[in-house]
């Protein structure tokens, strides 16, 4: 699983980058950046974001093999 | 040859650089600028003070801390008590009878923070990221800045991280300041105008799990019908919805303030409500404010803290290059001020929001019916906890949580 952001409902708080454990979020030029190598889908961002603008979706699979 | 464009007036070395023009680096600038050192200020918004992710609530005492007097225009509304309403509704009343702090626009109060810090002479820059810290044997020694698509290295003696929730240069200096998800409450809000407030003086605080679970909803009024209307919930087990939902349910549920109610703005953020450092610095190095979890963990209040590290901070550093060492033995003086005159405080409350948040509505009750405004006002400044524990001795099952207050 990997961490997805839904820029339409996401307000840029911030607040993911924060609490995320493996460092894998970043807000660059007010944006909030996922690196889905460092994300392993733990979840905690889903379950902090006040408006639900985070996602948990499957990794592509040619991304998994690579 | 094509000109790399320059940020205007930007040098290649400072003595101090503060990432972030919130309240706690523009505070700190300042007071660093004021003994004649020199200062950049490089805050990544376009405009400083937005979007805001606060309340929007601060004391007089913490305003006449920094110079002010309270006739600014970044004043919206003078607060001269509040409302807190336990899970039953029962309400507590305090009425100070005089402005013991208002709401802001931190639009302008950041603004003038700034203001401020570039008139004692540091220069301030927008719309510049720092992305990453230079290094020089282990020290910090200056920041790599964003400017458009280039980047430029920038040299300091020390830095200061002032980055807020989002910051990373913590992380990259080796200070570990994650947020543990217990450790931060997911907050929400509106700025909401035509509310019927009963008295816009005061402040509003409604507490219950079924609301609010691990936190609160709060009103702070701008004006006679205008007012930050939010809420901040505890991260992790138990939480069923998001902030957002929590709050559109109790707005619906509250048609006498809310039927006519317009929302002006919508804000989010990470409180972060606990997780104290005990080591804030490293050679060449100091994180402060909200960057650092200098909030106080019961209301979640963030200025006054925030501010107050800052001026501690400034302080250090300035007696640190004065002496010529920034290493990480000499900046720890912040840590041990910081720690006497707030950390230990701090952590006193911390404690207590630890024994509220494990409390059902029904214990909030049982605790609402034996509580006078006073105490809480007391227990919420870390005082007095004595008198909680020994309420909570009466409950047979609340004794366990009566050892957290020791």
């Amino acid at each position: 699983m990997v961490v997805k952001n839904i820029p339409s409902i996401c307000l840029s708080c911030g607040g993911c980058v924060g609490v995320c454990p493996h460092d894998a979020i970043s807000l660059e030029d007010m944006k909030i950046i996922i690196n889905e190598s460092k994300c392993n889908g733990c979840g905690t961002c889903v379950i902090f974001c006040p408006v639900g603008a985070m996602t948990l979706e499957d990794k592509p699979t040619n991304e998994v093999e690579r | 040859m094509i000109e790399i464009p320059r940020p205007v007036g930007l040098k290649n070395a400072y003595d101090v650089v503060v990432i972030g023009a919130g309240p706690a680096g523009s505070r700190c600038a300042k007071l660093i600028a004021d003994r004649g050192l020199s200062v950049a200020v490089f805050e990544k918004r376009a405009e400083i003070g937005s979007p805001k992710r606060c309340a929007e609530g601060i004391g007089v005492k913490a305003l006449q801390r920094m110079g002010y007097n309270g006739n600014e225009r970044f004043v919206a509304q003078y607060i001269d008590g509040f409302y807190l309403y336990a899970p039953n509704g029962k309400e507590f009343v305090m009425d100070y009878g005089s402005p013991q702090g208002c709401v802001v626009e931190r639009k302008v109060f950041d603004k003038f923070l700034a203001y401020d810090a570039a008139k004692a002479g540091a220069k301030v820059f927008t719309k510049i990221e720092v992305v990453d810290l230079l290094k020089d044997n282990g020290a910090i020694s200056g920041v790599v800045i964003k400017y458009g698509e280039d980047v430029f290295e920038v040299k300091a003696r020390v830095v200061v991280s002032a980055e807020g929730i989002e910051g990373k240069m913590a992380r990259k200096a080796g200070i570990d300041n994650t947020n543990k998800l217990i450790n931060v409450d997911s907050g929400y809000q509106y700025e909401m105008a035509n509310l019927k407030l009963k008295d816009a003086n005061k402040l509003y605080f409604y507490l219950g799990n079924e609301i609010a679970p691990r936190g609160y909803i709060w009103i702070f009024p701008k004006g006679d019908h205008v007012a930050n209307v939010g809420i901040g919930i505890g991260g992790g087990a138990g939480v069923k919805r998001k902030a957002k939902e929590y709050l559109d349910s109790w707005i619906e549920n509250h048609p006498e303030i809310f039927a006519d109610a317009s929302v002006i703005e919508e804000n989010a953020g990470g409180i972060p409500v606990g997780g104290l450092l005990k080591d804030m610095v490293r050679d060449g190095f100091v994180v402060i404010g909200d960057a650092a979890h200098t909030v106080n963990p019961i209301h979640g209040g963030g200025m006054d803290e925030g501010t107050r590290a800052g001026e501690i901070a400034a302080e250090v550093i300035c007696e640190c290059l004065n002496r010529e060492d920034v290493s990480h033995d000499a900046l720890a003086k912040f840590n041990e001020l910081w720690w006497k005159e707030r950390g230990e405080k701090l952590r006193r409350i911390e404690k207590l929001r630890q024994v509220i948040e494990r409390m059902s509505d029904d214990d909030l009750n049982f605790l609402a019916d034996e509580l006078t405004v006073q105490d809480i006002i007391d227990f919420a400044g870390g005082k007095n906890l004595r008198k909680l524990a020994k309420i909570l001795l009466r409950r047979p099952k609340l004794i366990k949580l009566a050892t957290i207050l020791r």
